[in-house]
């Protein structure tokens, strides 16, 4: 069997009495792309607050590419190729969007411990900004983030996290408040990523988790209470209790 | 540069200074000058960790001080001279007190960081505070260099081929070294560095998540800073040749951030600005009435509430009208 790329054993967290992850096991595989679903309150965002590092389990092991880095921090995972995309954008809205793709290609390129030499006309950062920008379909480069759309920021966050030339991509919720067309837009983006980067995908549009999806999770109260492709998903009758009912039904 | 011109009228400005100033009668301009000069340095350091780093130190003036006193106890032990501690001679040679002067405030400020920079927000203001009064306190309290009396330094320190006790030469020298520290924090800023500092001020918690482990860069910021601020304390020392823990104390720290948010939060000249239009105040309206003070205080407001971006923003808003 390969090696997968995230292997999540026996996480738990507690906030006081709520229990937000309750004893999660997962496995990403090496180009998947698994999605992380369930109902508001699931404990999502705490989940992926665990594997990026800026939350600190109870208990349990969270192994990336073999390699235990439960204890690290937020910066030296993303080093090792675990980046993410937040789902209410961070982003420097004081500067534009190729400024800031820049700033994550610098990140990537090694230590930022050189104080002479100006980083904002330097072609190694500029190019393959450009070139991220293009392939998540942001036009306007030059555009300070404050004044870009919500769906262009939610582009940039995607750029962002690819610079990171990343093993493993944990998205959180990249299609939360787009428009219909901007969701299948950025479905298609996604698609083409599928394959040549392991994606967790953290989301509450069902259709684009459907159409995506090779492996899908389900998180409810804390707990993963199944995992299987998309069909096994939807016949689960554990599942369509806790979820899928409450989100079809009227 | 589209900037080029207006740089080049005000450092001609700034270099004719002491030669208006004995034309017209006014030679005691040219002392007020320099130490707007060193306050101007101070506040542009202060500018690189509060302005581009989003670090609000309020313990700014402890490295002013600490490089001022590096000046006098080094001054002192020359005079006696005794070595510190039996084995560091004293010196009244600028080319080695101040370069050892930015030294001790850059491990104090590297110190200090360290710990400060763990915490963040009303806790990092409160912890620089606090560490700056521990320094005031002790230099209140070393009675070998003078307590809260402070030190006299008799002489201004030695430079080949510079008269300092001359305040011209002073001005000049001051001068040339705010210019450099300048251009030094134009170069920083615009840097790899820069960048990352800047990021950091905006989101800190992006520039975590493209795998910047922040800590470290605030920590070197804060040692440039800290390291700039002894310059200007160096240099302080020469222009009063006195020392007291009073250039260490809050109150000055105080006056250190006023000079940035009044002159241009993250500009490259408001510091500066701000350092001419505090003492210019003090000057003008101490000439007036002994409680200048209290019409500062509806001065600053007005800026923090009407002109957010300083005198520079205001200049800023002037140009693009006209």
């Amino acid at each position: 069997m390969v090696e997968p790329v995230l292997r999540v054993q026996g996480l738990r967290k507690r906030f006081g009495g709520l229990a937000a992850t309750d004893d999660v096991s997962l496995e990403v595989r090496p180009g998947e792309l698994h999605a992380l679903i369930g109902p508001n309150g699931a404990g999502k965002t705490t989940l992926i607050g665990q594997l990026t590092g800026e939350i600190t389990p109870d208990a349990g092991q969270v192994v990336f590419c073999g390699e235990d880095i439960t204890r690290l921090s937020v910066a030296a995972r993303v080093k090792r190729g675990l980046a993410r995309s937040f789902q209410i954008v961070q982003l420097l809205d004081d500067d534009t969007a190729e400024a800031n793709v820049a700033l994550a290609v610098q990140a990537r390129a090694g230590h930022s411990f050189r104080f002479w030499r100006a980083a904002g006309r330097d072609a190694a950062l500029l190019e393959p900004a450009r070139a991220l920008l293009e392939q998540v379909g942001l036009a306007r480069h030059d555009t300070r983030v404050a004044d870009l759309s919500h769906g262009e920021r939610k582009l940039l966050e995607l750029a962002m996290a690819l610079a990171a030339r990343p093993i493993l991509l944990l998205l959180d919720e990249p299609m939360a408040g787009l428009g219909a067309a901007e969701s299948l837009a950025m479905t298609e983006t996604l698609r083409a990523l599928k394959g040549s980067v392991a994606i967790l995908l953290i989301e509450h549009d069902m259709e684009a988790v459907f159409a995506l999806a090779d492996r899908i999770t389900v998180l409810v109260y804390g707990r993963a209470i199944a995992t299987g492709t998309a069909e096994e998903i939807r016949a689960n009758p554990a599942v369509q209790d806790a979820y899928l009912a409450e989100e079809s039904s009227p | 540069m589209r900037n080029a011109l207006p740089l080049a009228v005000l450092l001609a400005g700034a270099i004719a200074l002491p030669w208006a100033a004995e034309a017209l009668g006014q030679p005691a301009t040219i002392g007020l000058a320099t130490r707007i000069l060193c306050l101007g340095i101070a506040a542009a350091s202060l500018n690189l960790i509060l302005g581009h780093g989003g670090m609000v130190s309020f313990g700014h003036a402890l490295y002013y001080g600490l490089g001022a006193y590096t000046v006098g106890i080094l001054w002192e032990h020359f005079r006696l001279g005794e070595p510190i501690f039996g084995v560091i001679p004293g010196s009244n040679e600028l080319l080695v007190t101040l370069p050892i002067a930015m030294l001790v405030a850059g491990v104090a400020a590297a110190v200090i960081g360290a710990l400060s920079l763990r915490t963040s927000g009303v806790q990092f203001i409160m912890i620089t505070l606090a560490f700056a009064q521990m320094g005031f306190f002790l230099f209140v309290g070393l009675k070998a260099y003078g307590g809260d009396d402070g030190l006299l330094v008799r002489r201004r320190n030695l430079v080949p081929g510079l008269d300092l006790r001359q305040p011209d030469q002073l001005y000049w020298l001051c001068l040339g070294f705010l210019v450099a520290w300048l251009f030094l924090q134009w170069r920083i800023v615009g840097s790899r560095f820069g960048r990352v500092l800047e990021g950091i001020r905006q989101n800190e918690r992006r520039m975590a998540a493209i795998g910047i482990a922040t800590y470290r860069y605030k920590l070197a910021g804060f040692v440039i800073a800290g390291m700039g601020c002894g310059l200007a304390g160096a240099l302080t020392a020469n222009e009063l040749r006195f020392v007291s823990p009073d250039l260490m104390a809050w109150q000055k720290s105080g006056e250190i951030m006023v000079m940035v948010i009044l002159g241009g939060v993250g500009t490259l000249l408001g510091p500066v600005v701000g350092a001419a239009a505090l003492v210019g105040m003090e000057y003008v309206l101490g000439g007036i009435t002994e409680n200048w003070q209290f019409f500062l205080g509806p001065i600053l407001l007005a800026v923090v509430l009407w002109a957010p971006g300083g005198i520079m923003g205001l200049l800023g808003r002037g140009a693009r009208r006209g």
